[in-house]
């Protein structure tokens, strides 16, 4: 079936058109997973998972334009080309936010020492202690508490995908919402206090919560509405490196590792198995053709899409919670037809306009004549007419498990920076490998939409 | 030691390096992928050599100091042969994927050649080698103390950084060389890379003589420097041309007017 939205999303191809059409693309594709905090003590981790919206039938619906067989193979090579430097391009993107947010947890652990300090706390979701006399009893301890944690992540997952799935979005939104108010005041506002305890600063009260307020509130606005892509970027690497500070303060060391490697057993599983959650999680969102929870994924660019003049102008659709409203916004888009023009027209009666076209001609822009001025591509719905501007969708659950990895690395390595320039090369190494397998593997012949899927089992087998 | 101290090093160990990597690597995302694998291929190297100097140190008479020193050398020789036999491999990697490449793409020309992966992979094991010499003792040098107030010598922050540059520029050339000389099989060449690797390497054994350490490896830099040179394609001419600003090449593909 022909999805105008994804449609919309894929047609960059236009003019690349092959002689076959594509194969749809699955669901395997590539996933971008998150791990939205939920709720109390250290948001033990919502499985969550924000599904691929990978390319859906790449022509719209019309015959596969004929062209001489020399032209096609000189543009698949293009392509081929292309996709190798698109796929490193995209690569790099993603390389630099998660360098960021490993170097921020890493500065961290290193100078504040409250986030290695063991003061007895524990999460209510690892109740069993550590420390305890014997070698056995504290493998059985860290099994112990990696398996309730594991259940909790599981049980959480498939919460949540009941909840999309019984389209229950006000919930998960108000969940989402819910958590990353957590993170963006609570959260944020220990690691303040820290910092300055740590570096001896004095300050009152008032200002702190001046700071704190407007740190949280830009960053809820951001996340979850519209804001600069930078600043937006910039939360999401901030909140996950906070969370990641928290799972190392509160996670024991064996049942972090543990934890660690189960979960990305679990993740490969969950991701590939014919009834794993999130599989089915992102099945329903291609069905629907639904971006998923923009809150929990990190975007590298925003996607404009000019509409006609009587909406409310260029809308991100990648930022935007997924709500139903979306799916009305995405309707028009489609099909840009003008519809009728608002009530309140400001003064500006009808009689007056026509007079002043009949004197100077059309006054009221149209999108033809917004195109010509903006020289965008005239009747192409789709501003990306270059790979380049379609960016890559990373979920945050991996922004928040390189972290992990890399600060406990560096925490547990007393002094040493050896181990951690280790660790955060193999993690990078390993994480590339994978996206460009999983890109390469996904489209031989066009550069596939921009969500990747990111378990980390490579990664815990190297480290 | 003073903050003073701390830039300082750092400036002079990874300058040359970090001025390297932006001017030429940084904009292109192919090549810092290859950096990137390049390190972590020089990363495997030590740590299969780590574990084999772990174990024979655990086994071996831990009272006896002319054993360990015995070890150390071991150790050593074992890791120049390791993180060489990984380059060699990287290499055929290397050619196994741009070969996969090209018939895929039944185009004539590579995204990236071998020369510029040459470059970019011994830059990369510079990088990582570099690092893993001198971070922790940049780390310490921001720190409080004095160097060398028990009658060690005083310029023990400031030769390491040296040494740390040498080598990092030492892998460059290094790399550049040897791919060379493996794709036109001289395996003289191999061998010549191979050897003086080992010698600078053993060279720090010198040390706390850092004039009998530090100026033979100065000399070995700029021999190796000059022999990568020519062997990349550098002649007298192409440097004239290239200083004077009159490289027709060079200012096309940096759209220059003369």
């Amino acid at each position: 079936m022909a999805n105008n939205a994804e449609d919309i999303e894929n047609n960059m191809d236009q003019q690349q058109t092959n002689t076959a059409p594509e194969p749809p693309q699955e669901a395997s594709v590539a996933r971008a997973r998150s791990r939205g905090g939920s709720g109390a003590g250290g948001g033990g981790g919502g499985g969550g998972d924000a599904g691929g919206n990978s390319s859906g039938p790449e022509q719209n619906g019309q015959p596969p334009a004929a062209r001489p067989p020399l032209v096609v193979e000189t543009e698949e090579d293009e392509d081929e080309e292309q996709t190798l430097k698109y796929g490193a391009k995209h690569v790099i993107m993603l390389f630099v936010p998660v360098t960021l947010c490993m170097v921020v947890v890493v500065a961290t652990i290193k100078s504040v020492s409250f986030y290695t300090q063991k003061d007895g706390q524990r999460l209510i979701y690892t109740p069993f202690p550590e420390d305890t006399d014997t070698v056995a009893e504290r493998a059985l301890n860290s099994i112990l508490n990696a398996t309730i944690m594991i259940t909790v992540i599981i049980v959480m997952t498939l919460v949540l995908v009941l909840l999309y799935k019984y389209r229950c979005y006000k919930v998960i939104q108000g969940w989402l919402f819910l958590s990353s108010l957590l993170l963006l005041f609570f959260f944020s506002y220990i690691y303040l206090k820290e910092v300055f305890k740590t570096y001896n600063v004095a300050m009152d009260y008032f200002t702190l919560a001046i700071i704190i307020w407007n740190f949280g509130v830009v960053g809820m606005m951001c996340i979850h509405w519209k804001g600069p892509l930078r600043l937006q970027q910039a939360y999401l690497i901030m909140i996950s490196a906070l969370m990641a500070l928290v799972f190392i303060k509160y996670l024991p060391e064996w049942t972090a590792w543990l934890i660690l490697a189960v979960i990305s057993v679990y993740d490969l599983l969950a991701v590939l198995c014919p009834k794993g959650p999130l599989r089915i999680l992102v099945e329903t969102a291609q069905e629907r053709n639904e971006p998923i929870f923009p809150a929990l994924i990190y975007s590298s660019t925003m996607v404009w899409l000019v509409n006609m003049a009587d909406t409310d102008g260029p809308k991100r659709n990648s930022t935007e919670a997924a709500s139903p409203q979306q799916e009305t916004q995405q309707a028009p888009i489609a099909s840009p037809t003008p519809s009728s023009p608002s009530q309140d027209d400001g003064g500006f009666t009808s009689n007056w306009i026509s007079n002043q076209e009949h004197q100077l001609g059309p006054i009221q822009s149209t999108e033809e004549t917004r195109r010509e001025i903006q020289q965008m591509p005239s009747a192409r719905p789709p501003p990306e007419d270059d790979d380049e501007e379609r960016g890559v969708k990373l979920g945050l659950g991996d922004f928040i498990f390189y972290s992990m990895l890399v600060g406990k690395a560096s925490a547990t390595a007393s002094g040493d920076w050896n181990t951690t320039l280790a660790c955060f090369v193999a993690i990078l190494i390993v994480s590339c490998l994978f996206w460009c397998h999983v890109r390469v593997f996904e489209s031989p012949q066009k550069p596939i939409s921009s969500q990747y899927a990111t378990p980390l089992y490579v990664n815990r087998l190297i480290v | 030691m003073t903050a003073a101290v701390f830039f300082g090093c750092t400036f002079i160990a990874f300058g040359p390096a970090i001025a390297l990597f932006l001017f030429t690597i940084a904009r292109e995302p192919l090549r810092v992928i290859f950096l990137i694998a390049g390190a972590f291929f020089w990363l495997v190297s030590l740590l299969l050599s780590s574990l084999v100097w772990f174990i024979s140190v655990q086994i071996s008479n831990k009272e006896s100091a002319a054993q360990q020193k015995g070890l150390l050398i071991f150790g050593v020789v074992l890791s120049v042969l390791l993180q060489e036999t990984f380059r060699f491999a990287y290499y055929k990697l290397l050619k196994k994927a741009n070969e996969g490449l090209l018939a895929l793409s039944q185009e004539e020309t590579m995204p990236i050649s071998i020369r510029q992966l040459a470059y970019v992979s011994g830059l990369g094991f510079g990088f990582m080698s570099g690092a893993f010499s001198v971070v922790n003792i940049l780390a310490d040098s921001a720190g409080p103390g004095t160097v060398g107030i028990h009658g060690d010598s005083q310029h023990y922050f400031l030769s390491s950084a040296f040494m740390t540059m040498a080598i990092i520029l030492l892998h460059m050339f290094w790399g550049v060389v040897f791919f060379d000389a493996c794709e036109k099989q001289r395996w003289w060449a191999v061998a010549a890379v191979v050897i003086s690797h080992l010698l600078v390497s053993c060279l720090t054994f010198q040390n706390p003589e850092y004039v009998a350490s530090l100026v033979p490896t100065y000399v070995v830099l700029f021999l190796m420097g000059v022999w990568a040179f020519y062997s990349a394609g550098g002649s007298l001419r192409n440097l004239k041309l290239c200083l004077t600003c009159k490289d027709k090449d060079f200012l096309l593909a940096n759209h220059r007017s003369r």
